[in-house]
């Protein structure tokens, strides 16, 4: 009976899956996705695996790419709850300003992540994360910046839509692969065997780049995205 | 369903393919050696290399025209019973 | 376009004949002998696939500026049509890599951007298709933003030297690959405008059979 159970189950989910195959591609997609974000972290250049110091910068900008994305989407479904978003895009405040005051919050809850990241990091891998902290800082803030300039424009747009949880990660991990790489060779550069301000100060201007060029990018599209 | 399929098969292939051959060389090549300068062990046939490749290229031309071609089909029927619709509807 | 259709695919298909007849014809390279024939489909299908990438990132930024459904038709061909010269040029390179170089696959600029591009553009399909209503503007920026990323991945990845050949072999080429490489970039071009035309059509009318349907509801 138990058995029967749980087969008949099984076989209700799996017709179905079948006709639309939804789930598996998604999920599918979403685990490869998952596989590039920690090849581009963790593997190095010459396709050998990286060394000991470059672990806990991988760790914490992998960690920050994760919570970024639930706290996007936990952000926008509240808006989806109480269909405030619709009640923002009526009232006659300027879109753009929206997004940003959207994008801000979302900066503010990374920032607070990291608060309690950073140390629990350094705690755990013993790696210098307070030797520059100024630089640390300015790399994690421009990468947050360049993450959550996409993010918050992609997850205001899935707002409607029935598989945000699994489609934002999905299109926002591929975009944001230069931050994701730029910021843990900064971070690595900083916790090195013999720390490189420069190199870390290279990789601050390429983020710094990318959030200029991105955040652009996003208060033009947002406009013409969230009009019906 | 065939060709949902089919459609995994080609993504994972096509996708996986260059992420799962990230090995490390089999033989211990340190940086690049010109082929005709490799021992002659570490060689590989060149021909059965040449041929898949072209061969792969024109199969996924071919492949992707056969996806086409299934929908128009889809958009075929959808129309047809679309007609019949009509039809019925005109003669009522 | 309508009118051209069939000459143009007479021309791809007779060209796309031809070209084995100058590839054979080709002089040797010195270093990599009978498998760097490969290289001529292989650049042309990643020409073939910026083509299409970049036409995908336009029309999206068209349909975006100007609501017109036109744009939207054209980025979703492209989309896909950039999609399967990607995996052309995904497959034949690690297989010629694997026999010009011993390894399939090295994570430096250019396969890190094909890579990407090919990843960015099936989550562009897959927006498309499990979105849900209304996903054509979001999948529209995704391919803007997709298009906006590559010099950024270019730059930080490039930074580290490379074993794929540098962007300077063109040039560089041996007079008598000149003709059959630039002949087989017609013809993956021409074969990608045949597509795009194809497609696009299918697409339109697929909306149109929408239209009527929704017109039939009401």
């Amino acid at each position: 009976m138990f058995l029967r159970t749980a087969l008949l189950v099984l076989k209700k989910d799996v017709s179905v899956e079948v006709k639309s195959l939804e789930i598996v591609f998604t999920t599918l997609f979403f685990a490869i996705s998952c596989v590039l974000i920690f090849s581009f972290a963790l593997v190095g250049p010459d396709g050998e695996a990286i060394d000991k110091a470059m672990v806990p910068s991988a760790i914490l900008w992998i960690a920050v790419a994760f919570a970024g994305v639930l706290g996007l989407g936990r952000a926008f479904e509240r808006e989806r709850y109480g269909e405030t978003l619709k009640a923002l895009l009526l009232a006659p405040a300027p879109r753009p300003a929206i997004y940003v005051g959207k994008l801000l919050g979302i900066l503010l809850l990374l920032f607070m992540t990291e608060l309690v990241l950073v140390p629990t990091i350094a705690f755990v891998f013993d790696a210098p994360l307070f030797d520059r902290v100024l630089l640390l800082a300015g790399l994690l803030v421009a990468g947050n910046i360049g993450f959550a300039a996409v993010g918050t424009l992609f997850a205001a747009m899935l707002v409607r839509s029935g598989s945000r949880e699994i489609m934002l990660p999905i299109l926002l991990y591929p975009i944001t692969i230069p931050v994701l790489i730029a910021g843990v060779r900064g971070t690595s550069a900083l916790l090195s065997a013999d720390p490189s301000v420069p190199a870390a100060t290279m990789w601050l201007s390429v983020l710094l780049s990318f959030d200029v060029v991105f955040v652009t990018l996003a208060l033009w599209t947002f406009e013409p995205l969230m009009t019906e | 369903m065939l060709k949902r399929l089919a459609l995994v098969l080609f993504l994972m292939t096509g996708v996986a393919a260059p992420v799962l051959a990230q090995q490390t060389p089999t033989t211990s090549q340190e940086k690049f050696v010109p082929i005709d300068q490799l021992p002659p062990e570490e060689k590989l046939p060149a021909a059965p290399f040449l041929i898949s490749a072209y061969a792969i290229v024109w199969l996924i031309a071919m492949f992707y025209i056969w996806t086409v071609w299934q929908r128009v089909n889809k958009l075929e029927t959808e129309f047809r019973a679309l007609e019949r619709r009509g039809h019925k509807d005109a003669a009522r | 376009m309508r009118k051209a259709f069939l000459p143009l695919l007479v021309l791809t298909g007779a060209m796309f004949a031809y070209a084995p007849v100058m590839i054979a014809g080709a002089p040797y390279e010195s270093t990599m002998l009978l498998v760097q024939k490969i290289f001529y489909f292989h650049v042309p299908s990643w020409f073939a696939m910026f083509t299409g990438v970049f036409v995908a990132g336009l029309a999206g930024v068209w349909f975006l500026a100007r609501t017109d459904e036109r744009g939207d038709r054209v980025a979703v061909s492209a989309s896909e049509i950039a999609l399967m010269f990607g995996a052309m040029g995904l497959t034949s390179g690690p297989i010629w890599a694997k026999r010009a170089w011993g390894v399939a696959w090295q994570w430096d600029a250019k396969l890190t951007i094909a890579l990407l591009l090919e990843l960015i553009f099936v989550a562009y399909l897959l927006l498309r298709k499990y979105g849900g209503a209304g996903s054509e503007k979001l999948a529209a920026a995704v391919a803007l933003f997709g298009m906006a990323v590559v010099p950024f991945v270019y730059y930080a990845v490039n930074i580290w030297r490379t074993i794929h050949p540098s962007n300077s072999v063109v040039p560089s080429l041996e007079p008598g690959m000149f003709g059959p490489f630039w002949f087989c970039v017609m013809t993956f071009m021409l074969f990608f405008l045949v597509l795009l035309a194809l497609r696009v059509r299918v697409e339109r009318l697929r909306t149109d059979l929408d239209e009527l349907y929704r017109a039939e509801e009401s």
